[in-house]
């Protein structure tokens, strides 16, 4: 009895082992033939390219991420060094390996133009509707004063893909050395006051309001008053829009950091980046505000 | 008079305030605003197209006169609101946050009429004469969406219009403009909306009014059997005055999504853009003044005042006597969905049925908080939407999916984020998917 129902058990164990065997040996078999027939040349290089590229997948190039940009590199559409991610290593690190001559990277970027944090700039009314500076637009313009400020609602920050925006004291400050000039916030910014400049340039001017100075005064203590100071006394490095000074940055010379010490802002809106991100964090409210995170964490 | 004279409707959803503020200034009669030395009007004050400028500065102007011309089929003239000298073309302060152009015109006390155009008799006036006038008189939808009234009489011959139905719902809290117009200037409503039922061809035509204004309600009854024109009694509910839901509780239409009151063979018109259309054909008067209610809690004496359109507002709240201490908020338009003023220099435009003055106390600064699904929203909103989902996609930016969810049929009444336990900004919510909707569009 015993006996029969192992035997039987070996059989059907031996039927299913062999069938599934078969059926591997076929399908293997169909694999191999498919992959044989069908065999899709890629280019070796394009993996080697994409392996160098940042792989933020930034779209800043204005290509579909990383891996496309890669392959126009490789059909030579575009060169390396149209990735505003890359730095100049990465771009002649790409050149060599496809043995195309390495051009130099033009690296920009992104700087917020206004100087005017939450102490500075007044705000008009009370807002308590979504934080969102593009929802914030929808109502009545934004509760800043000035309809051509910060409005400190992180938008900016949410669309970087690098986190290299920060609000500090409701404003809204690019840490240029993690920037690498893709254009997200430039895109996302309601107020059009982020811009791209060249990484070379070192000052800038902190304010984007063309209204009169006067009016200006009004609601902000660092606006730009439109005097021409910095005209003056750095001639064909700025240019003017409305009554508003900006840097000239297709000039052929940026305004230096000795030009500032010449000019002597008047309005303190005229700054290098690094004076500029520490005005606001020395300011005693972020001091308070990073020590006690400091403490929590 | 007994309630049989007139029939009653209303629509499904919607909200209604605890208090609703009419009795402010529900019984003050309509003034007439003394002149004042500097009107700034607005030159675009409509849908559509702004008016093309056809006078300069230095410029002598009489009252009436006509200061801009219409720009295309969608867009309608500007008439001078008193006479006197342009002193500036310029930018002003804008109701909706934004600078806008304006004519600043000084006065020269005199407020004297114009060459006017001859006086109609509407019964005897043909269709196209009486919309031509209606057009060349700058008149625009007073009710708040200021869009031309003579495109609105211009519909499509595809499309049947068999219904007049005259918007007196006045459903917003607080205002009483046109309350006060159908109990002093019955006739001038009732001649309108006769105007406009004869230039559209209908026999229909309705006037709804909120069963909280029965005093008007019989005043009209008293005038209507002449002009033919029947009343209907609407529910004190907001937003009952909305053109579909208007439309709905009135005639028992529904118009398609996304489609126009044009589409259920309607057309809805302001009870106080009739009164204009009346004094447009009948006395040959542009549109330059409006009645508006400058009320709320801030201000000392409540009232409705005919103010001409370019007075800064600044000057029609000293009209009411002024604010108090504890002055906190200026709306123009209704609370509902009126718009905060940043600035007192803002001036009247055709469509600023109220200026809504509030203190401090009732100004509520709430803290939103994630949805809790309770799902008020869906019983308040009068489009049957679902304020609730697309409140958390638009919040996650996902427009594409809002779009699919109908974002687009949101009406921005208000009346989601009003009965919101968790004070959520729906309505600014709807607004960024509308316009970025909008945009993507382009």
């Amino acid at each position: 009895m015993m006996c029969n129902i192992l035997s039987q058990i070996d059989t059907s164990l031996l039927v299913a082992v062999v069938l599934m065997a078969l059926i591997g040996l076929l399908l293997g078999l169909i694999i191999g033939i498919v992959a044989k027939l069908f065999k899709v040349e890629t280019d070796p290089r394009i993996e080697l390219v994409t392996s160098l590229l940042p792989n933020a997948n930034c779209g800043g190039c204005g290509r579909a991420g990383c891996a496309d940009f890669a392959k126009a590199v490789v059909a030579g559409e575009v060169a390396p060094n149209q990735c505003p991610a890359s730095s100049q290593e990465t771009v002649s690190a790409i050149a060599k390996a496809l043995g195309i001559e390495a051009s130099t990277s033009f690296k920009k970027v992104a700087v917020v133009l206004c100087g005017g944090d939450k102490n500075q700039t007044k705000n008009w009314t009370l807002y308590n509707g979504v934080s969102d500076c593009r929802s914030a637009m929808l109502i009545a313009g934004g509760p800043k004063a000035c309809s051509y400020g910060c409005l400190g609602m992180a938008s900016c920050v949410r669309a970087c893909p690098f986190g290299a925006i920060e609000i500090i004291n409701g404003l809204a400050i690019v840490h240029s050395e993690k920037c690498v000039g893709c254009g997200k916030c430039v895109a996302t910014c309601p107020r059009k006051l982020i811009k791209l400049v060249p990484a070379g340039s070192k000052v800038h001017v902190y304010c984007n309001n063309p209204e009169k100075g006067p009016a200006k005064k009004k609601y902000c203590n660092v606006p730009c008053l439109g005097c021409r100071k910095c005209d003056k006394n750095a001639p064909g490095k700025f240019k003017f829009e409305g009554f508003h000074a900006i840097v000239d940055y297709e000039a052929a010379e940026q305004p230096t950091l000795q030009d500032l010490d010449t000019i002597k802002c008047p309005t303190n809106c005229l700054l290098s980046a690094q004076e500029h991100l520490a005005i606001e964090e020395n300011n005693p409210d972020h001091l308070e505000k990073s020590s006690a995170n400091a403490e929590s964490k | 008079m007994s309630d049989k004279n007139y029939t009653t409707g209303t629509f499904s959803g919607g909200i209604h305030p605890d208090y609703d503020g009419k009795d402010l200034s529900c019984n003050s009669v309509i003034r007439i605003a003394p002149l004042y030395e500097k009107y700034e009007v607005a030159l675009q004050q409509n849908i559509g197209k702004a008016p093309k400028l056809i006078v300069a500065v230095g410029d002598e102007v009489k009252k009436g006169q006509k200061i801009a011309e219409a720009d295309g089929f969608v867009s309608v003239p500007l008439h001078s609101p008193t006479s006197g000298v342009v002193e500036a073309i310029t930018q002003i302060p804008g109701p909706m946050g934004v600078p806008v152009n304006a004519v600043v015109i000084k006065s020269d006390m005199k407020d004297e009429w114009g060459e006017l155009p001859e006086v109609l008799d509407w019964r005897e006036t043909d269709a196209a004469t009486l919309k031509a006038r209606i057009a060349d008189a700058g008149i625009v939808g007073m009710g708040g969406a200021a869009f031309p009234s003579a495109v609105k009489l211009s519909p499509p011959p595809e499309k049947k219009i068999t219904a007049l139905v005259i918007n007196g719902a006045e459903c917003e809290p607080y205002l009483t403009a046109d309350h006060r117009l159908m109990l002093e200037a019955p006739e001038r409503v009732l001649t309108g909306a006769a105007i406009m039922g004869k230039i559209l061809g209908v026999e229909n035509i309705y006037i709804g009014v909120e069963l909280n204004k029965r005093d008007a309600i019989d005043m009209l009854l008293a005038h209507a059997e002449k002009y033919n024109i029947k009343i209907v009694g609407l529910k004190v509910q907001y937003p009952q005055g909305a053109e579909k839901q208007l439309i709905y509780a009135v005639t028992d239409r529904k118009v398609p999504a996304g489609g126009l009151p044009m589409d259920a063979g309607v057309v809805v018109q302001n009870t106080a853009t009739c009164a204009a259309v009346a004094d447009a054909v009948i006395e040959g008067k542009p549109l330059i003044d409006r009645v508006t209610t400058i009320t709320g809690e801030a201000v000392k004496n409540p009232s409705n005042w005919r103010l001409k359109i370019g007075t800064p507002i600044r000057e029609a709240i000293k009209l009411a006597g002024g604010t108090t201490d504890d002055v906190r908020k200026v709306i123009l338009g209704g609370p509902m969905m009126g718009f905060a003023q940043k600035s007192l220099d803002v001036t009247i435009q055709k469509n600023s049925s109220g200026i809504l003055i509030f203190p401090e106390k009732k100004i509520t600064q709430y803290q939103s908080s994630a949805c809790i699904r309770c799902g008020r929203c869906l019983q308040g909103c009068p489009m049957k939407l679902n304020p609730a989902l697309l409140g958390r996609l638009i919040e996650n930016e996902k427009f594409d999916l809002a779009l699919k969810n109908n974002v687009m049929d949101c009406m921005e009444c208000g009346s989601c984020a009003f009965i919101c336990p968790a004070h959520r900004p729906l309505v600014q919510h709807m607004r960024r998917a509308k316009a970025e909707i909008r945009n993507m569009k382009k």
